[in-house]
């Protein structure tokens, strides 16, 4: 026995060295794509300013100081990186059942509608109440919204690529019709809604600025959605579905129902994305209330390998491009087509390495 | 050999990023022979065949053919090199013809219209020429899987090659087919041609190879001519060791029926009749073999029988329990395992680690998941149990199960499948593409369940899976079970007979047998 025991040690000890050593490997592999792609596109851009007669490095600086200036501009990053957290989150858990998603713009919009609908609605509500129901709603029609194109792919098979982007024309100018006509403030001159009652504003974290309470909960979502994905017993069935259909079914799992869920889910983070535009930073609905998040919330989650948590820093990233783009254009005199290009260029490269990442994942035999 | 051979494999070496295939290859082929090439499941030869036909290229290492050397770049260049291969999953197009395929990729869209009955008249032509019966029209859907192999070696035939290579072509035929198989390899060899085949069966190898080359481990260890061997060297050198070949059976006497299937008949995906009206039972501490070539219903009814596919008529008792319309969940939940077909489509998730396969069906299930959360302390503990008593090459649990080789990908799902302690253990072709050694502890765990009193159904393409370990053996033929016969070798050609629906021919053989017994 004393022999048994004398041969365990050491291997127990190993193991742990062996697991670390894993830990490490695993770690740098999620890490050093998303950097490289990152660093290439930032080269490209650099290249690209040059071409065009600018300092690369210089406007680097520019951009970076002006973006973390103060705890304003600071703060406006984080309140342009919640709802691509929380859109890059959702579709996280779409990806990750191999749903693609592409209508999380629509579903934003969907979600903007619902909060808007019901934050002019109640008077007399108290703020403990009204603010969580006006998230709810705006979840709520964002997974409904997604949802019609999960039940169009299992009762027709209907691809959801197509139809979630055919939803998303369809939410977009539902909108515009809404503030023009059943939803317009009949006091103002433009398109736009009534302003929501004080009670459903969301609460402030950073006075005086715009800062809201919902970048926290976008963080805490992403932990969460990383916990049912990664921890749950219902995250590994919507997992095992994305990847092997046939397995599922032998597995006793049903299909339909987790397609359903994760597009569900995908759709109510969208949803929340958009509640909390309108309660937390317009308080009205307007025309064009996202400037693109939905689709933006795409380059997110790939760059972020479809972990959740990965999207906050992902989201993160986009915000500071963001916001760097619009410093660039006031400060440092770059044509907005230019900034537009190299945009384009970061979301080129990190789709563009995140299919490297797929292919070279793909099994050799 | 002072001559230069008619191909000359010089230290290959393979490497698909850590993994290594190839460990220096030296392979030498006569022209005119029939070159058997043989080894366990990643032992390398599919990978060095894939090198010489242009599908891979090689990370190191040289190849001389007809003496000058060889650099290909693709599958064509190596046809425009006289080199063609048949490789174990056909590369074909399902919903085009057979003269449609032969043509794809072979010239321009228009030319090819215009010469389509040229090529149509010559398939015919070769068709006749080594007996094949390939029809130029036929789609590749409507064909059996024994003849879609047919229209992939005429294809090879048909773009011209002086090299042809099969991977593992007799695994999906019936015993008369695979030996009509190697008679028409006689036939090419005498034609001129040179054959190197792929396998895994030590008999077949033994019958028809001029030469043979074992593999182990990315290297060729043993290369003889056949005439001077013996299937147990072969087996040694395979596996390094000796090999059992008859597995010591306990005799066990049924007990009571497990499960009762009656006059069942179910549909396939096309909505075609699969199963026919068939009616078994099997007993506690029984193995019931149902052979067949496959795409006689065998798939269907393991479907039908585990809740996958809906069964048109009659019914299954498990335990006395009607199961027919249950869902898959509900029947998870019953005392029953099955070990599918295909593994790679359904047994396992390949990007997966060990671990979450192994609770593929137990994911919401104590002891594995608690409040909806999964216990991974429980499951890796659960999953090194497996890997220690089945004796599984990994490395540790949390390894991607796509890492491992076929063989140890099969021996964990048995380990799954048995660890869910089942009363009825369904398995549809047991040692598929897996090598001896895991053929081998597969098969005794399987027979110790039996001796435990479990009741087993197999179903196998593979005869001597079935005479390994079978008590008795239901032939399968166009959804309905032609007879019921002993697992005994001798009677192998009723068998074969049985499974080409010859069942008035199996008879008065039968007949004849009894007739010299008595």
């Amino acid at each position: 026995m004393a022999n048994i025991d004398s041969e365990r040690s050491p291997s127990a000890g190993s193991d742990i060295l062996n697991g670390l050593g894993r830990a490490f490997t695993k770690t740098w592999q999620a890490v050093a794509m998303p950097a490289a792609a990152v660093l290439v596109s930032m080269g490209c851009g650099a290249l690209l300013l040059a071409l065009n007669g600018f300092n690369g490095w210089d406007i680097f600086t520019v951009m970076l100081s002006g973006v973390f200036q103060d705890t304003r501009s600071i703060a406006e990053v984080l309140l342009k990186a919640t709802p691509l957290i929380l859109i890059g989150v959702g579709l996280c858990v779409a990806f990750r059942c191999s749903i693609w998603n592409i209508g999380a713009e629509g579903q934003l919009y969907a979600g903007a509608v619902a909060t808007t609908a019901v934050g002019i609605a109640f008077p007399g509500l108290t703020s403990w109440i009204y603010v969580p129901l006006v998230i709810l709603a705006g979840a709520l029609a964002g997974a409904a919204w997604a949802a019609i194109a999960g039940l169009l792919k299992i009762y027709f098979r209907a691809s959801e690529i197509v139809t979630t982007i055919m939803l998303n024309y369809i939410a977009i100018i539902a909108t515009s019709w809404l503030v023009t006509g059943p939803l317009k403030d009949a006091a103002a001159a433009y398109p736009q809604s009534a302003r929501l009652l004080r009670e459903a504003w969301m609460p402030k974290i950073l006075p005086p600025t715009r800062l809201h309470i919902g970048i926290l909960i976008a963080i805490a979502l992403a932990i969460a959605a990383y916990i049912f994905l990664f921890r749950s017993s219902a995250g590994y069935a919507v997992r095992v579905v994305g990847i092997s259909p046939h397995a599922a079914r032998y597995a006793g799992m049903s299909v339909s129902r987790n397609i359903l869920l994760a597009i569900s889910i995908s759709g109510a983070m969208a949803g929340l994305a958009g509640a909390f535009e309108i309660a937390g930073v317009t308080f009205r609905l307007y025309q064009n209330i996202s400037p693109g998040y939905g689709f933006e919330g795409i380059a997110v989650a790939l760059l972020a390998n479809n972990n959740p948590v990965g999207a906050i820093f992902s989201g993160t990233l986009f915000a500071v491009l963001r916001s760097g783009s619009e410093i660039m254009q006031i400060n440092a005199q770059v044509p907005q087509v230019l900034v537009s290009v190299i945009q384009g260029i970061v979301i080129l490269s990190v789709v563009g390495f995140g299919v490297y990442r797929f292919r070279s994942a793909r099994p050799s035999e | 050999m002072g001559a230069t051979p008619f191909l000359r494999m010089e230290n290959i070496h393979k490497r698909f990023g850590p993994v290594i295939a190839s460990a220096g290859v030296n392979l030498e082929v006569e022209e005119k022979e029939i070159h058997a090439l043989l080894g366990e499941n990643g032992a390398g030869k599919s990978v060095l065949m894939n090198i010489l036909c242009g599908v891979l290229s090689p990370t190191e290492g040289q190849i001389v053919f007809k003496g000058s050397p060889l650099r290909l770049g693709s599958p064509r260049e190596a046809i425009r090199h006289r080199i063609g291969m048949v490789h174990q999953h056909f590369m074909v197009v399902p919903n085009l013809t057979v003269a449609e395929n032969y043509v794809l990729g072979h010239g321009s869209p228009l030319r090819v219209i215009r010469d389509m009955k040229q090529v149509s008249t010559r398939i015919r032509e070769l068709s006749h020429r080594y007996g094949l019966d390939v029809r130029p029209d036929a789609r590749i859907h409507d064909l059996s899987v024994g003849e879609q192999q047919r229209v992939e070696i005429l294809k090879v035939l048909y773009h011209g090659v002086d090299l042809l290579i099969l991977d593992e072509p007799t695994a999906v035929l019936t015993p008369q087919e695979a030996d009509r198989l190697l008679a028409l390899l006689r036939d090419l060899v005498a034609d001129g041609k040179t054959v190197i085949f792929i396998s895994h069966k030590l008999d077949e190898v033994m019958r028809v190879s001029d030469r043979v080359s074992v593999m182990r481990d990315g290297k060729v260890v043993f290369t003889t001519r056949t005439a001077e061997t013996n299937p147990r060297e072969l087996a040694r050198m395979m596996v390094g060791r000796d090999v059992l070949m008859d597995l010591p059976r306990a005799q066990t006497s049924p007990g009571r029926v497990v499960l009762a299937v009656e006059n069942l008949s179910c549909n396939n995906e096309l909505g075609l009749p699969a199963v026919r009206g068939v009616s078994f039972e099997v007993r506690q501490g029984e193995i019931v073999g149902v052979a067949g070539v496959s795409g006689n219903g065998q798939s269907e009814l393991a479907l039908a029988l585990v809740g996958l596919l809906p069964a048109a008529s009659g019914s299954i008792r498990l335990n006395g329990e009607e199961i027919c319309g249950l869902t898959s969940s509900e029947i998870n939940h019953r005392p029953l395992s099955h070990i599918p077909e295909d593994r790679h489509k359904m047994g396992i998730v390949l990007p997966l680690p060990l671990t979450e396969n192994v609770i593929l069906q137990r994911y919401d299930q104590a002891p594995f998941s608690s409040r909806g959360m999964l216990r991974f302390g429980e499951i890796t503990e659960h999953t090194r149990d497996l890997i220690r008593r089945f004796k599984v090459k990994a490395s540790h649990p949390g390894e991607a199960i796509q890492n491992l080789s076929g063989g140890n990908q099969q021996k964990l799902v048995v380990a799954r499948e048995l660890a869910r302690n089942p009363d009825f253990l369904l398995i549809n072709q047991l040692t598929r593409g897996i090598d001896i050694g895991a053929t081998e502890l597969v098969m005794q765990e399987v027979l110790k369940q039996k001796e435990k009193g479990k009741a087993i159904l197999l179903i196998s393409t593979e005869l001597e899976e079935l005479f390994a370990i079978c008590d008795r053996i239901l032939v399968m033929f166009e959804g309905q079970f032609l007879g019921e016969v002993p697992p005994d070798r001798a009677r192998l050609e009723e068998i074969g007979l049985l499974m080409a629906g010859n069942r008035e021919e199996a008879q008065r053989l039968h007949n004849r047998a009894g007739a010299i017994e008595a």
